[in-house]
Parts: structure tokens; sequence; C-alpha cells
């Protein structure tokens, strides 16, 4: 009879030397990352009286009515900026993810990669620098923000809504084949009430990230709060900068439980 | 480019006047390698309810979805419905062919978060203005009525407001099978209705099936592991092994034996 400790599996998988090879790859890329370009502690010991001295200069915050009712207009600004740009970019996001949705596009295979890679494009290029592009394309301004976060939620929304689509149940959708539906039928008939919930939920992540994108948008000259943000500091008005960031915290605070209410809900 | 398929004289004969389907030399393969129909003739007659039977993987549900172009055929030819075609059908075929066909699935294939009536009026999907069949709340009012007398057929008028899924399994293919009847068609093809549901809820389904196609004068094709049903609901019965036809007789003279043939594991 033969022992059966003899067929006791290894603790730890054979590594392939290509494996090994990458793995330490990888590793010495992390070591010497945190090398270049992570803070020392001798570099956040002598940070420390510096970040003291401003914090120190921010207190108390700036809670003069002139001054709040100036930027409580640069915060219905912000807002106005995220809410317009992620409902037009959810809207436009719709017949993207679905050209983007493999084997249930309309365009067939090469339409969804097409589609896919303007998505990922969208995604990838981050949002301060689309605002930069859209500064110098329109002007400084709202409008500029506006066409960011419009830019920035096909980003995020394209990619999940074509993944819910493509993951929604295929027999509803065979069934309204098989009944003569089309290609517009089975979007509408099935796929659109069966992926419903998961849009809804990315739609309040695309409406909250809309929010905190919003705020910084005017660091670059978007408008929003960001460009008041931006104005304190140039001009080392510290406990405006103050005030400014603890409404921001306050905004993106009430968003997040705004929208988790709303998620709670949806499911 | 010169049509060949357009341009070559049909295989099946216009003699065959009173039939609704027919197929000859139909053969279908997914990939070079394996066959799964291997040359079925079939031919089923107006206001007749066939069985179709066979083991797992025979061919029958492709078969199925070969009639009314959902898969392709890969070789030979079917005419359906006043429909002749090899391959797919085309565009305006194919809309005609299943405009005068009903579907049931083995799983009953609702959109789960439609209401009942909603997911009846499904299918009116292929009828001019087919965007208004998307739900209820736009539908207009001839097919609302449509759908609630279908409803009224399976005995669930009373659930028309319900979420699908919120019925039981056996009242969700009622459902379904009121989807497939609300626009009368002339055709019914059932792949494995009862599979899913329990004895007695697969029996009141087929049984319902058998009424209502009586009822209003509809050809039922149907796929079954149940021969009691097959027997029971069914004028013909034709068995399939391996892609192939092995029977094609009446129900009521189909013995036991044949039966038995059907499922014979082959000795390897």
């Amino acid at each position: 009879m033969s022992n059966p400790a003899e067929h006791m599996p290894r603790r730890l998988p054979r590594l392939s030397p290509l494996t090994f090879a990458l793995t330490m790859t990888a590793l010495a890329i992390v070591v010497v990352s945190v090398g270049q370009v992570a803070p020392t502690p001798g570099q956040l010991i002598d940070g420390g009286p510096s970040m003291v001295r401003l914090v120190d200069r921010m207190m108390p915050p700036n809670l003069d009515p002139a001054f709040l009712a100036r930027i409580f207009w640069r915060i219905v600004e912000t807002f106005q900026i995220a809410i317009a740009g992620a409902v037009i970019g959810i809207l436009l996001s719709l017949p993207i993810a679905w050209f983007a949705a493999r084997g249930v596009g309309p365009f067939g295979a090469f339409g969804a990669f097409l589609s896919k890679a303007v998505i990922s494009f969208l995604r990838t290029v981050p949002d301060l620098v689309w605002a930069l592009l859209f500064v110098a394309t329109v002007g400084l301004g709202a409008v500029a923000g506006t066409m960011t976060i419009v830019v920035d939620t096909i980003g995020f929304c394209g990619r999940f809504f074509a993944e819910a689509i493509e993951e929604s149940e295929k027999e509803p959708q065979e069934a309204i084949s098989a009944i003569g539906g089309n290609r517009l039928s089975v979007l509408f008939g099935a796929i659109l009430p069966d992926v419903m919930p998961s849009f809804i939920n990315t739609s309040l992540f695309a409406l909250e990230k809309a929010v905190r994108s919003s705020v910084v948008l005017g660091l670059v000259g978007a408008g929003g709060i960001g460009q008041e943000l931006k104005a304190a500091f140039d001009l080392f008005q510290y406990r405006n900068a103050s005030t400014i960031i603890l409404v921001i915290f306050l905004i993106v605070l009430g968003m997040e439980w705004a929208t988790d209410r709303l998620r709670r809900k949806v499911q | 480019m010169l049509d060949l398929v357009a341009d070559r004289p049909s295989m099946i004969s216009d003699a065959m006047t009173d039939a609704i389907v027919t197929t000859r030399g139909l053969r279908k393969s997914y990939d070079r390698k394996t066959e799964i129909l291997k040359g079925i003739d079939l031919t089923i007659r107006k206001g007749e309810r066939v069985a179709l039977i066979g083991s797992n993987g025979c061919g029958k549900s492709t078969l199925l979805r070969c009639l009314i172009g959902l898969h392709e055929v890969t070789r030979g030819e079917v005419a359906a419905l006043g429909e002749t075609f090899s391959g797919l059908p085309a565009g305006g075929q194919k809309a005609r062919l299943r405009r005068q066909t009903g579907f049931v699935f083995q799983k009953h294939c609702l959109v789960r978060r439609r209401s009942v009536l909603s997911n009846v009026i499904h299918g009116m999907m292929s009828e001019p203005g087919s965007w208004r069949a998307f739900s209820q709340m736009t539908a207009p009012e001839p097919w609302r009525l449509a759908a609630l007398e279908a409803l009224s057929w399976v005995n669930l008028s009373d659930k028309a407001a319900a979420r699908a899924d919120a019925l039981s399994g056996g009242q969700q293919q009622r459902v379904s099978i009121a989807r497939a009847l609300v626009r009368r068609p002339a055709l019914l093809i059932a792949d494995e209705p009862a599979a899913s549901l329990d004895p007695v809820s697969g029996n009141d389904v087929m049984a319902l099936f058998a009424r209502l196609c009586a009822d209003h004068g509809i050809t039922l094709l149907f796929t079954s592991h149940d021969m009691a049903h097959a027997r029971s609901f069914a004028d013909r019965i034709v068995a399939l092994r391996a892609g192939q036809v092995l029977f094609d007789k009446p129900s009521a003279t189909t013995t036991d034996a044949d039966l038995e043939e059907v499922f014979r594991v082959e000795p390897r």
C-alpha cells in the first residue's frame, strides 16, 4: 500500500521562471519608486512645523456674512456644474454603452471595440487635464467645468453601463427575439428593465464623483468653488481658504449621505 | 453576387399544401467537428400537435430554433408558415415568420422587474409600432385588452399588475404561454415547457397548452423528456437520436419499446 503522505500537495505553488522574474521586477519597481519619490522621515519631521504654522494661520475660519454670501453663490455654481455635467454625461453614456456591449450592440464586434476604446480614452485622461483643454477651448468659467464633468462621466458610466448590459439576463432577450423583437425591442423590453438598478447605482456614484470633481475644477479656471479656493491661497487669505475647505467637506459628506440613502432605496 | 439559394428550385414540394412546417435535409453544426442535426426531414401539418422527444444533446432545441431562424441552418431547407429559407431567413422573412409564431422556453424567460401585463404585451413586439410594446404604460388600449384576455386564458387576469418575479414557477410559465398566444399565432413552439415545473404544475401547463391550441386552432410543436406528456398531449411523436429522426409515428401507436429505443445508451 502506498504512503498517503506521498500525495500531500505543496504548501506553496511552484513558480515558473517567468512568473518569478515578473514578480521580482514588480517588487523592484515598487522599492525604487518608494525610494525616489516617497517622503523620507526627515522630510516629514522638517515639514511638521510648517504645517502647524499654516493651520494656525487658517484659524479661525472666516465667517464674515459678506464672504459667506459670496461663496454661497459659488457653491450653487459648483452644484450646477456637477448636476448638469453628470446628467448630460449619463444620458450620452447610454447609447455609447449599448454600442460598446459585446454581443448586444448594433454595430457588431468592431463597433463594440471602437466604442470601448473611446470610453477608455475618456476615462484615462484625468479630469484636470480635460478642464485645461476646455478652458483653452471655451474660456474660463463654468461651461468648461460642465464639459469636463460630461466627458469624465461618459468615461465612468460608459464602462459600467456596458458591463451591466453584457451581464444582463440572456433568456428574456432570446425570448423577445423569438417573438419577433428587433435589437431596440430587446434593449428596451428586456435589457433596460434588468439593468436599471445597476444603472441607477452607477449614476449615483457618477453624481457623487461629479460633485467631488467640480469642487477642484476651479483650480484650473473651470468655475465653481475651487476658483475661490485658488484665489484664497494665491492671496495668502488662509482663513478664507479654511472656510472653503470646510464647506467642500460638508458638501461632499452631504452628497455621499444623500446618494447612500437613494442607493439603499433602489435596492 | 448570384443568389444560389434563391435561384435553386426548392426541394420542398408544393403538394404539401397543408404543411405548416417542412424541413428537408436540415443540417446544423456549430463548428466543423460536431454536427448536431444530420439531415432532418420533417413535416408538420396545420392543427397538429407534435411532440419532439430524445435524450439530452440530440438536437431537439437546436431544431426548434432553426425553424424560426434563431439559429442558422448549415445545410438543407426550411419552409415554415409560407417562408422558405436556407441559412437564416432574410429580414422581412424573419419578421413575417416570427409574427405568426409563439415560442415558449423551458425557463419562462420573463422580464423579472416588469409587470405580468407588460410581459404579455411584449408578445406584440413584431407588430408595426413595436416600440409601444416595451411596457403596458406605452401600449395602445387594444394591445392591453388583448394581453388581459390572454391572461384570462391562463387564469391569471388577477395578477396583471404584479411583478413577474413575484409569481410561482408554474404561474410564470403560464404568463409566458399567454405572451406566446397574445397575437394568436398559427404555430406555437415550446421547448420543454414543463421541465422546470413540479409534476402537477407540469401536467397543468401541458393540459393548458393542448386546450388552448385546440380552442384557437393553433399548431403545436413541443419538446419533452416526459413520455406521458408526449403520449397524452401530442397527436404525433417524432423521436430524434444523435441528430437524426429515429421514428415519426402517431402517439397512439407508439410502443414502450419505441420509447426505450430513443433513450438506449449505445455501448462504447
